[in-house]
């Protein structure tokens, strides 16, 4: 399995290739986001939702042979695609894998600039669940 | 309307967005500044920089002459019966909040009642049900029916002898709709209920005579009149404005200061406590006098057209549904896009070149109403054009492929 600096540097890549057009840009996102599986109904529930601006979060995850699985679906298109770069980043590794991962592709890609640094603050916040749910594991797996 | 004289006036209209020509639809939120409030400012900084009122110099004269021409002018924007009934402030919300902190804390108490609408922005929202909070007052609100139009039949009834305060906003941000400030006024007075308009949208869109619409208090920001941003206006009675306390003390609000007391300065003084936003007071001057150069009627008569010609174009989009679509409007534009989400298409909007706002526009209790997040909203003003209404339709119809 590719390291998640390796799945960041092929982001960059990809993003690079689209230059600076913006609307390019725009329609790879979503692009990404209409090919992650979307949630239930029944699993977009207050408990799931990390809160961003204008744009409802829900994110799952579960531990499957000490690896993190995540799921996770949006109201908007473009921050599911959004959401979806991060699970390619950081989906099905340790929780150590997740808790040491330095995330750099954003700021490489632009994406600050992109979504306005309040809607950068909601991505944050997922990062944050990401690494919470990842620590919490980390935990169960040293006490079995 | 000399529209491509009037656009040179306006240096950012000329910025490029995204390698596309800016279509600048956020007027709600902001105007953009012509170039005579921005050289206004240059010119206090760069010859005139001088506190104001009690400086024994030549800068301290001219800062207070331009200062208070200012003021004098928007007593006659507004018809005022004086200048100092013209008190500056932060802005629309800092003048309601001065309204509730004051006139609020000293005349409403237990029992009463503040009516509001069912459109109102936050700022006209959250000031009262802080002051209810304090006094024990309750807030009632105004209904609107399916088209954002506050309905009068309904209203009558909200108005009892308890009703101490009628708090309406004059133009609504979020979905444009022109409220029937006068028969409001009426229902109000007839209650003895005194009368605040929030102004904030219609300022600089209607022609306002606080005379006319027998308000007490009239709240506005100079940032959505073409001015600098972090001031504004508000306009009261004499009478009334006599018998509020000061809100904040320290500064010119003061006529003499004693251990054992202090004598409060007259009108307006007596509410600008500290060094005021000078600059920015003299720079407002000079939006004002660029909108008076244009003429009220042009702007009105040019502003209605984009409003038809805007509304027409748009209901050609077949997914497009207007929220809010009053009879009595400006040409803001509010409305969502089939099943997508109104950040998806600003978004796409954006990387097209065109600012719109989307979201709830801080009417959340609004949106409750509609049973939705948040929409896409579009305002205009004078310096937009049938042609950038052109392109914003034929973007639309683009996203709405994509998205719907």
């Amino acid at each position: 399995m590719k390291s998640s600096e390796d799945i960041q540097n092929e982001i960059i890549e990809e993003f690079a290739f689209l230059g600076d057009d913006r609307e390019a840009m725009i329609n790879y996102i979503m692009e990404l986001g209409e090919k992650l599986e979307p949630l239930q109904d029944l699993e977009k529930v207050e408990d799931n939702i990390i809160k961003g601006c204008q744009s409802k979060v829900w994110l799952i995850s579960e531990l499957k042979d000490g690896k993190v699985q995540f799921t996770a679906d949006s109201n908007t298109a473009i921050t599911k695609g959004l959401i979806s770069l991060l699970i390619r980043v950081l989906n099905n590794r340790s929780p150590k894998e997740i808790i040491d991962a330095n995330l750099f592709f954003m700021e490489k890609i632009g994406m600050s600039n992109m979504i306005g640094s309040q809607r950068s603050n909601g991505f944050v916040s997922m990062i944050k669940k990401m690494k919470i749910f990842a620590l919490a594991y980390q935990g169960q797996l040293q006490n079995d | 309307m000399q529209i491509d004289s009037i656009r040179k006036d306006f240096p950012v209209l000329n910025e490029i967005v995204h390698g596309k020509n800016l279509i600048y639809f956020d007027n709600a939120a902001t105007t953009q500044k012509p170039k005579a409030v921005v050289e206004a400012l240059n010119e206090y900084y760069y010859h005139d920089n001088s506190n104001i009122h009690r400086g024994a110099h030549t800068l301290a004269d001219r800062a207070t002459k331009a200062y208070e021409a200012s003021r004098e002018n928007l007593a006659k924007w507004f018809n005022a019966e004086s200048s100092d009934q013209i008190i500056f402030t932060r802005g629309t919300t800092d003048g309601i909040n001065l309204v509730a902190a004051t006139f609020g804390k000293q005349f409403i108490s237990e029992g009463d009642e503040i009516v509001l609408s069912t459109m109102e922005h936050h700022s006209n929202i959250v000031p009262w049900q802080m002051l209810c909070e304090n006094v024990g007052a309750k807030i009632k609100v105004l209904p609107i029916n399916e088209k954002g139009e506050i309905n009068l039949e309904e209203a009558e009834k909200i108005f009892t002898d308890k009703t101490k305060l009628l708090a309406v906003v004059h133009v609504s941000n979020a979905l444009g709709t022109i409220n029937p400030i006068s028969e409001l006024t009426k229902m109000a007075r007839e209650k003895g209920a005194s009368v605040l308009i929030d102004g904030a949208q219609s300022a600089s869109h209607l022609d306002v005579d606080v005379q006319k619409l027998d308000c007490d208090f009239f709240v506005c920001s100079a940032h959505k009149m073409y001015g600098p941003t972090g001031l504004g206006v508000l306009y009261g009675k004499r009478d009334i404005l006599e018998k509020m306390n000061p809100y904040q003390g320290g500064g010119e609000m003061i006529k003499e200061v004693d251990f054992e007391g202090t004598t409060y300065n007259e009108l307006p003084f007596k509410f600008e406590a500290g060094t005021p936003n000078i600059a920015d007071v003299i720079a407002f001057n000079a939006s004002l006098k660029y909108l008076q150069s244009i003429g009220r009627d042009r702007i009105r008569e040019y502003e209605n057209d984009l409003k038809e010609y805007g509304r027409k174009r748009l209901s050609e989009i077949g997914s497009l549904k207007f929220v809010g679509d009053a009879d009595q409007k400006t040409a803001i534009f509010s409305f969502l896009l089939g099943n997508a989400h109104a950040f998806d298409v600003g978004m796409m909007l954006d990387a097209k070149g065109i600012a719109v706002r989307t979201g709830h526009h801080c009417t959340q209790p609004l949106m409750k109403h509609y049973g939705i997040e948040g929409t896409v909203r579009a305002s205009l003003t004078f310096y937009n054009t049938r042609e950038e209404i052109d392109i914003l339709v034929e973007s639309l119809i683009d996203i709405d492929k994509k998205l719907n």
